[in-house]
């Protein structure tokens, strides 16, 4: 039972961060139909940027708000003078990304090195809880509050205030939305950029558990795929399910199985797409 | 830059069928070359051709997906990956003989694609695109997971040279170079059947308006099943010569670089054609030896043609003569 719990609460750990992960990804492609696969890049740099300010301030908010403005002024940028030269063309934009997240990969090799790190733990979160017989860090807790806190704050943005209407009459017709005074292209270069930020946002919350690697954006891109497949592209609420369901599968999966661990995150993903090839809330 | 960029949809399709006199002369000139060569150049420079082949092959079975079905696989290292190791552990472990670990790898490959075409082929566009990439990540995790049959991150090294028969040691660079452009040769010709056949034409239809094929009564569902498959089969053949030619895999070979390093050849060289992404090939093989001898940076540089190539060329080298024609 103790076991249970402590794996429930780490697989919640990881669909809390996958979510502030995949989110970003799925508002791109949900706006402007981007593939992008320099989403874990962003990530990547998150994390590396807040190693570099955490180093000298020791302040992890410092580190987060450093690392999502620097990554999101990077994502703002390659929109702007990139991507949207290729608007509303898939295959262009994607291979785009993909050159970036070469580029972003290699970038980071030669400014930061290849040694692995973690971020220090934010001074108050470091130790743990214990109720009855189940110890559970504070800090991983902490990221799954901060988590649903995002995904509640995403969904009022969306649903509640202005510029969350003018989002979606840009998603739904954007035609139509520039006709009605939208401010389209500048919407979709802040989405891009806010979308970026929230992966580099990812970053910090995951930065003192799985610190920063080479490599680490491309280990955890599929994962974000793998979510954003399963709820279905362009979802807020696909996201908030797909990582749930892909942070649980993927801790049971690596506690039982380790050596198959990529194969019970990817039989979710074949089953919703069997049954639903849109995904569980995607559109067609 | 809007006309650039509005061809990349169009570069397929603005690719002839029949070629043009100039590039059949060219095509020519450049087997004749491949042929001829090699015998008067450093053994080095054997192995860059004979790597810039096996990736031809490679690169032309992803573009039987990509340029000529439309179906933008990011994970085609995969059944390369897939086919090397079959070689390998068949070879190592197993002590099979060469013709029962090719035979290995390429069932074991094709196997995969029939496998996982059934998983994709009903998926469209950038659906397809995010599914391929995340089971080429799963192939790629297994390979560096499953430890007990790939060896991990270590691989698999010491694959059994090619032996000596009729008095030829098939392992040194020259015949070995000479065996795989027969094979190069030999996938090449079929593909180019393929593509001129019915089926070949209805892929291009398919890509061009599925609706339209499946009204003409066409099952566009199995075509693009077997299009996944053939090039799941053409990219084990070049998976299991590069077992064989390098003596050693591992998880690099499969992961998401290395797939989108083919894609690029494809598109660098010229999607929906098959000349364009063999010379794709050669250009990314000899640029990435030749780069990588001054600096490090190798995935800096590749980035940068990877951009370059969408901003400037999106329809490929192969079809760069064929932007200036006027467009209909």
């Amino acid at each position: 039972m103790v076991y249970l719990i402590t794996q429930t609460l780490n697989g919640l750990f990881s669909a809390g961060l996958l979510f502030l992960i995949a989110s970003g990804l799925t508002l791109v492609f949900g706006v402007m139909r981007i593939v992008n696969i320099a989403h874990g890049s962003f990530y990547m740099l998150g994390v590396y940027v807040a190693f570099s300010v955490v180093n000298r301030t020791h302040s992890l908010l410092l580190g987060a708000l450093a690392a999502m403005l620097v990554v999101g002024g990077i994502g703002f940028a390659m929109q702007r003078f990139f991507l949207r030269r290729f608007a509303s063309q898939p295959l262009p934009e994607m291979m785009m990304t993909m050159g970036f997240a070469l580029l972003f990969r290699d970038g980071a090799l030669m400014i930061w090195g290849g040694d692995p790190f973690t971020l220090a733990y934010p001074s108050g979160l470091a130790g743990s809880l214990e109720f009855h017989d189940v110890v559970f860090p504070v800090y991983r807790l902490f990221v799954i509050l901060v988590a649903a806190g995002v995904g509640i704050l995403l969904g009022i943005l969306n649903g509640k205030t202005l510029i969350g209407a003018k989002l979606r009459a840009a998603v739904d017709d954007p035609e139509m939305a520039a006709g009605t005074g939208v401010p389209v292209a500048l919407l979709c270069g802040l989405v891009f950029a806010v979308g970026a930020a929230l992966a580099a946002f990812g970053g910090v919350m995951g930065g003192p558990i799985l610190g920063g690697y080479p490599g680490i954006d491309f280990d955890l891109l599929p994962l974000a795929f793998v979510v954003v497949i399963i709820g279905g592209m362009g979802s807020l609420r696909g996201a908030v399910v797909g990582s749930i369901i892909v942070g649980m599968i993927d801790n049971f999966g690596k506690a039982l199985v380790p050596e198959l661990s990529y194969f019970t995150l990817f039989a979710p993903m074949v089953i919703v797409l069997a049954l639903k090839p849109t995904g569980l809330y995607g559109r067609s | 830059m809007g006309e650039a960029s509005s061809n990349f949809d169009r570069a397929a399709s603005t690719a002839r069928t029949r070629l043009s006199r100039r590039k059949l002369g060219i095509l020519i000139a450049g087997l004749v070359g491949l042929a001829v060569l090699p015998p008067i150049l450093t053994s080095y420079w054997v192995g860059l051709l004979t790597q810039a082949l096996i990736f031809g092959v490679l690169a032309m079975s992803l573009d039987i997906l990509l340029g000529y079905t439309g179906m933008p696989s990011f994970g085609h290292a995969g059944f390369f990956g897939v086919a090397a190791y079959a070689v390998a552990v068949f070879s190592t472990r197993y002590h099979a003989r060469f013709l029962v670990s090719a035979l290995a790898g390429l069932v074991i490959g094709t196997l995969l694609g029939a496998a996982f075409g059934l998983l994709v082929s009903h998926v469209r566009d950038v659906y397809f695109l995010m599914i391929t990439l995340a089971l080429g990540m799963v192939l790629w995790g297994l390979s560096y997971r499953w430890i007990p049959v790939t060896g991990g991150d270590n691989g698999i090294s010491d694959i059994p040279r090619l032996a000596t028969r009729l008095g030829v040691s098939w392992s040194a660079p020259l015949p070995f170079y000479y065996l795989t452009l027969v094979v190069f040769i030999a996938c090449g010709g079929l593909l180019m059947l393929l593509v001129h056949s019915p089926f070949g034409l209805t892929l291009q239809g398919i890509r061009e308006s599925e609706s339209r094929m499946k009204s003409l009564g066409v099952n566009t569902w199995l075509h693009r099943y077997l299009s996944y498959v053939i090039a799941g089969a053409f990219a084990s053949i070049a998976g299991i010569v590069w077992a064989y030619y390098n003596g050693f895999v591992g998880p690099t070979y499969l992961d998401l670089t290395a797939s989108s390093e083919i894609f690029l050849m494809v598109t660098l060289g010229g999607p929906g054609t098959l000349a364009g992404p063999a010379i794709g090939a050669g250009a990314i093989v000899l640029l990435k030896n030749v780069i990588s001898t001054y600096t490090q940076r190798w995935l800096l540089i590749l980035g940068a043609v990877y951009i370059v190539t969408i901003l400037w060329a999106p329809q490929g080298l192969w079809n760069l003569g064929a932007n200036r024609r006027p467009k209909t």
